[in-house]
């Protein structure tokens, strides 16, 4: 494979809809059916309404004061839903009385205005006959079982050598548990969708990260052929994984229609987020490094607990990077699940790679200090030539420049290791690094390019734009294959009725859209080119579809890496921290798109600093859910909370992945982050928290007070 | 949000009157900041909202001994913005800048802020016990999440807090709270307005049924112009207190003259400190001084099982405020 | 009264009453409805609202206008941020009957014409956004700040409160912002992109 030639790509080219989101004309799936009047008069509203228990059987839905409402159209509960066919248990609305988890749809209204809708949720009467829950995640928990896999589809487990002997040789060890809380994706765009039925076939709005896969699974769940589902998603405001799989407000907001026959407009509350559309499991994690007196390490030992719900499996791969990351003879890693009864936890930036990179980075930062080795350096001696898991050869890794450009960039040459030494004023103030890494994956999709009698071109792919750029780096992508200038491309998304896609996840987009947009248009160029350059009067088509290149792809590990410097400030009276400057450089093949690229590493590294300071879902043991359930007390960083905050790349040239030599960018900004942090925590302070968030509330009775 | 009657007053008597004379429950609209967000929240279900805030209590009144008149339909953020509160009364101004954001600074009244309710978790879902919401129903706060709640002055009912920023330093400059009520009007000292739980934790504040603030005369103080309001919190901005300190200080030879403190975040009502002034005023205006006013006050507390973190840093925050009032080059 | 609702609450034969409009004989009145008339960029609206109506909703769901987003109806985000009679607010928590008579200037009214108002085109050359949903309200926040900050209106930032002008450096910027969250973390790009325009003017 060769990467094509490039004039567009790594361009700075500014968001091709960025004039229709700064107009406030780009549409979400909340916003049809809004233009004329007479639509306007026809949209219903579904407001759901949840589970005031953790566990138990719905004896009764009383409906009838909220019928009596004038207004509502109907109460839709498992008393009169129609069936569905999914084996999803967060999608199987109404499908029987159980209540798995407090916050679970049980009934909803439909009603002709949203006032009216929510005036009615609350006087619709569930009965239920609770039953004791048990929501409470721990290490011992009797119910721990080790699940067949861990997503997508890794062992749950791994073996090489005898860690345990090695740990007990080894010349300085690590050992310590850390901890993760649940934390919630909240995108700001609560979850919504629009529905309407005609002539049996549905047409949605959803807030969906991948429009194809979104429609197969809608279609399935009312026992539809794909091709009368239809699902429009043009824009998506934000997911970070939460609308990466359907998530109940489409099937709400389908059955709703079909309930009333008329487009029914579903969204969750910000409330309901919190317990309907996925959060990230909250992670036990024990962490044991063995090193000899040179900082090498001789053993990593990684063991993994954490949760999932009673109707659906979701086995986070937490210690999977710890799988490639470092070089060690004796390697172990494991995941054990407990089934409690709670919403079932899903995709949230980076699953897995975010809280399992936060424990081991943490611990080798914990290492280095046992060593008295630098923290940069220690990292450096343990990047192994080739993949430790599999043996396989690194299609390319650059962590070892990422650190090295890093520290210079930070300044970082000449740090004191010591803890707790310096002061500026009332801020006591450390540094701290972490290593970041995130799979570069690709999988099938397909692109038809198009060129148009008026001299222009289209593509199409049901490819997403949560806010990535990938619009206008599919644009980019396709100039440059065309031989012709972004602003010559049209570059159609968001629809599942264009060519299937995989979805907006895994940092997989670019690669995966791209390989199949790229041979399209290069494909047109020579069609083209030996009509002499003339389009028919009916235009001009080609497609690529990417499924035979992808089986053909060369065995290979393939990983972005990156590192993140942090500088810390920690308020010696109050335990309050901020972060005065937080650099990451990234190694993420070739960079697409500059300015987009740099947003998505910063927003990243946001979300990890959000991470490793402000968010937790706080588990309320005696009700069952999560109580902080808004963004007044689920913090997630304001605009003050973020100073210097910036990112660099190294370039690679790696021919081994993808047309576009690209790398996803999504994730890897946030993987890091939170350890960084951490660890400029502990320098600043001498303290070492080991479960997540670092609030005040842990430091400030500790020993750094005067 | 159920149904609910609107009617605008047309002054303030008839407000009341009107009030007195519904079998509806009515409630006084201001900027609707809270009381908006707990409607929809089924917290607040009244059946008639009089808005007050086209009453002619939007001017602020700079009086000519230093103190300031200030209506209850002023906007919080034209109050902070107010040149005789910048330049009297900082620790206000600051308290204001310090709350919510820019734009519901805007909308919110200085008589709703006083009047605002818990931010406590259980307080705001209908669908979990309350005694402040639902009298006798319990507290699941004591047992449950309470990590941000109250250290001090708290009652087996409720360990709620209230969020005002701008109360604590009203609290601490000693404002009275002008009411118009059924039997005419009264002023309310503060602190005064805001009650501890007890076992009525369903009442906020000493006013009665129809009470309508019409506005806050903030008496002159001279030394506030050396006033300060410190608030921490997790987020930089855009968050309640975890804890607050309203202070302000005279010092006149080396030693305390007077000096005024309330501390935010810590109780049901903001929290005059006291005990802290008392051990201060004539004391020797230095960091020893202030740690031991500090733990004078901090005494009383009764952390709950997952809230003590806030005494040490109550007391320190509160000896940080009066060090840096006292030398205000520390200040960083 | 209420009691009297419960009366359609039964279901008639052993089907579930699950469906609206089914012979209930039980009365309950229409919620309370008020005339009104916004003035939204410009255009005049009369109105009669549902007195639970926020100004966000009746944009939204009324008028069809959705540049305004809701991003929590709480005032927690400010992703519904418009500029309520030359300030800038929380339509989601203004009650439209409350405000009768207002001026309304949301992101649809902020371009002139095809021309970009200058803070959407610094948003645009910054990458000062990624998913757009916090963007229109951003957008209408940062409008407002700069007139406020213009005003010599005082931030928790500003170290003199006393002095009647402010310079609106970075930190001031990011303050004076905090009441729009943005979860793609495009808080450095928003702040220069308004830098920008607070240098420029």
């Amino acid at each position: 494979m060769t990467t094509t030639a490039t004039r567009a790509v790594g361009a700075g080219l500014d968001r091709v809809e960025g004039r229709d989101k700064v107009t406030g004309r780009a549409r979400y799936a909340a916003e049809y059916y809004s233009d004329r009047p007479a639509d306007r008069d026809r949209l219903a509203y579904a407001a759901a309404v949840q589970a005031t228990v953790a566990r138990g059987e719905i004896r009764a839905v009383d409906a009838g004061a909220a019928l009596a409402v004038p207004g509502v159209l109907a109460v839709l509960s498992f008393q009169n839903a129609p069936r569905l066919e999914t084996d999803d248990g967060e999608l199987a609305l109404f499908q029987s009385g159980r209540v798995a988890y407090r916050g679970q749809i049980v009934a909803a209204v439909v009603a002709e205005t949203l006032e009216v809708a929510h005036e009615a949720q609350r006087l619709v009467a569930v009965e239920y006959a609770a039953e004791p829950h048990d929501v409470a995640l721990r290490a011992d928990h009797p119910g721990r079982y080790r699940p067949d896999t861990v997503n997508p589809g890794f062992p749950t487990d791994t073996q090489d050598g005898d860690p345990a002997a090695a740990l007990a040789r080894a010349a300085v060890t690590v050992d310590a548990t850390y901890t993760t809380p649940a934390e919630h994706n909240n995108p700001m765009e609560p979850h919504a969708a629009t529905a309407l039925w005609a002539d049996g076939d549905l047409t949605v709005y959803d807030s969906t990260q991948g429009a194809t896969n979104d429609r197969d699974i809608v279609a399935a769940a009312f026992g539809l052929p794909p091709e009368r589902v239809r699902v429009i998603a043009p824009h998506v405001g934000g997911g970070f994984g939460s609308k990466g799989t359907p998530r109940p407000q489409v099937i709400l907001a389908a059955l709703a229609a079909r309930a009333v026959d008329r487009p029914v407009k579903a969204t969750f509350t910000r409330q309901q987020m919190f317990s309907l559309t996925g959060y990230r499991t909250p992670t036990i994690q024990r962490v044991r490094l063995g090193a000899d007196a040179e900082g090498r390490l001789v053993a990593i030992a990684h063991d993994v607990v954490e949760q999932t719900s009673t109707i659906q499996e979701f086995a986070e791969q937490t210690a999977v990077p710890t799988r490639i990351m470092y070089a060690a003879p004796h390697r172990r890693t494991t995941h054990r699940l407990v089934r409690l009864d709670v919403p079932t936890p899903s995709w949230m930036r980076a699953p897995g790679e975010c809280p399992g990179m936060y424990a081991l980075e943490s611990a080798m930062d914990e290492l280095a200090a046992a060593s008295g080795l630098d923290p940069v350096e220690l990292r450096i001696r343990n990047d192994p030539d080739i993949d430790p898991e599999s043996g396989l050869p690194f299609s390319s890794r650059n962590l070892v420049a990422c650190l090295r450009a890093g520290a210079d960039w930070f300044g970082w040459a000449g740090r004191d290791p010591m803890p707790g030494a310096r002061r500026a004023g009332r801020w006591l103030v450390g540094t701290g690094v972490a290593a970041s890494t995130y799979p570069a994956r690709r999988l099938p999709s397909r692109a038809v390019a198009r060129a148009e009698p008026d001299g222009r071109f289209t593509v199409r792919i049901a490819a997403a734009d949560i806010g990535t750029g990938a619009r206008t780096v599919l644009t980019q992508i396709a100039a440059d294959a065309l031989g012709t200038t972004p602003d010559m491309v049209d570059v159609r998304i968001g629809d599942s009725a264009l060519p299937a896609a995989w979805l907006a996840g895994g940092s997989m987009g670019t690669a995966s859209w791209g390989s199949a947009v790229a041979p399209a248009c290069a494909e047109l160029a020579g069609l083209l080119a030996d009509r002499g350059g003339t389009v028919p009067a009916e235009g001009l088509e080609a497609s690529h579809d990417t499924a035979a290149d992808i089986e053909a792809d060369a065995a290979l590990s393939r990983h972005a890496f990156g590192a993140q410097f942090a500088e810390v400030r920690v308020d010696a009276d109050t335990g309050e921290v901020r972060v005065p400057r937080l650099y990451g450089v990234f190694a993420a093949g070739r960079i697409i798109n500059a300015k987009t690229a740099r947003s998505q590493f910063i927003g990243g590294m946001t979300m990890g600093m959000s991470m490793a300071l402000l968010e937790e879902g706080v588990l309320d043991r005696e009700f069952g859910d999560y109580l902080n359930h808004d963004l007044a007390q689920y913090h997630v960083p304001a605009c003050a909370d973020v100073a210097d905050i910036d990112a660099r790349w190294i370039d690679e040239d790696d021919p081994s992945l993808n047309p576009m030599g690209a790398k996803g960018i999504g994730e890897i900004g946030i993987v890091g982050t939170a350890a960084a942090i951490a660890n400029a925590v502990h320098h600043a302070t001498g303290i070492r928290v080991r479960d997540l968030p670092i609030r005040p509330d842990k430091l400030v009775d500790r020993r750094f007070r005067r | 949000m159920r149904p609910f009657s609107y009617q605008r007053a047309g002054d303030a008597a008839g407000a009341v009157a009107t009030f007195a004379r519904e079998q509806r429950r009515v409630m006084y609209l201001g900027g609707g900041t809270n009381l908006v967000d707990l409607m929809r929240l089924g917290v607040a279900e009244p059946e008639l909202l009089i808005d007050v805030t086209r009453l002619p209590y939007d001017g602020i009144e700079a009086r000519p001994d230093g103190g300031v008149r200030v209506g209850a339909a002023v906007r919080n953020s034209d109050l902070a913005a107010h040149p005789a509160v910048r330049r009297g009364f900082p620790v206000l101004a600051e308290a204001l800048l310090a709350g919510a954001s820019g734009q519901l600074r805007n909308l919110a009244t200085v008589g709703g802020n006083l009047l605002q309710r818990t931010r406590c978790g259980y307080f705001q879902d209908i669908s979990k016990p309350c005694n402040k919401r639902r009298p006798g129903s319990g507290c699941p706060a004591r047992e449950g999440d309470h990590r941000n709640l109250a250290i001090i002055g708290h009652s087996p009912a409720c360990v709620a807090t209230h969020p005002s920023d701008m109360a604590v330093a009203l609290t601490a400059l000693g404002a009275n709270v002008e009411v118009q009520g059924l039997a005419g009007r009264r002023t309310v000292p503060m602190p005064g307005l805001h009650r501890l739980p007890g076992d009525e934790p369903d009442r906020d504040t000493v006013l009665e049924p129809g009470d309508l603030i019409t506005a806050v005369e903030v008496p002159a103080l001279p030394y506030a112009v050396r006033s300060r309001y410190r608030k921490v919190r997790e987020r930089a901005s855009f968050a309640f207190a975890l804890v607050s300190v309203a202070a302000a200080l005279d010092v006149a030879d080396g030693r305390v003259r007077d000096c005024r403190l309330a501390l935010g975040g810590v109780a049901h009502a903001p929290w005059r400190a006291e005990r802290a002034e008392a051990a201060l005023r004539g004391a020797p205006a230095t960091e020893d001084s202030f740690r031991r006013a500090a733990d004078e006050e901090l005494a009383g507390a009764r952390p709950l099982r997952d809230n003590g973190y806030k005494v040490p840093m109550a007391r320190d925050v509160l000896v940080r405020t009066l060090v840096e009032l006292l030398r205000p080059e520390e200040t960083s | 009264m209420p009691g009297e609702l419960q009366g359609k609450a039964a279901g008639m034969d052993g089907m579930p009453n699950t469906t609206a409009g089914g012979g209930g004989t039980a009365f309950v009145p229409p919620p309370p409805q008020t005339d009104i008339t916004l003035t939204v960029n410009g255009d005049v609206e009369h109105l009669t609202v549902d007195n639970r109506a926020t100004i966000l909703d009746v944009l939204r769901e009324r008028l069809g206008r959705t540049g305004a987003k809701k991003g929590c109806d709480h005032g927690q985000c400010g992703a519904c941020t418009i500029l309520l009679d030359g300030r800038r607010v929380n339509s989601c928590l203004a009650l439209a009957v409350a405000h009768d008579g207002a001026e309304i200037v949301t992101v649809e009214g902020l371009a002139d014409g095809d021309r970009l108002h200058p803070i959407q085109a610094a948003f645009i050359d910054r990458d000062a956004f990624q998913c757009g949903y916090c963007t229109s309200g951003q957008l209408c926040s940062a409008v407002g700040m700069l007139a406020e900050a213009a005003a010599g209106r005082p931030s928790a930032v500003t170290a003199d409160l006393r002095a009647a002008v402010t310079t609106l450096d970075a930190a001031e910027i990011r303050e004076r912002m905090s009441g729009n969250l943005c979860r793609c973390g495009a808080y450095p790009n928003i702040v220069a992109a308004i830098a920008d325009v607070a240098g420029a003017g």
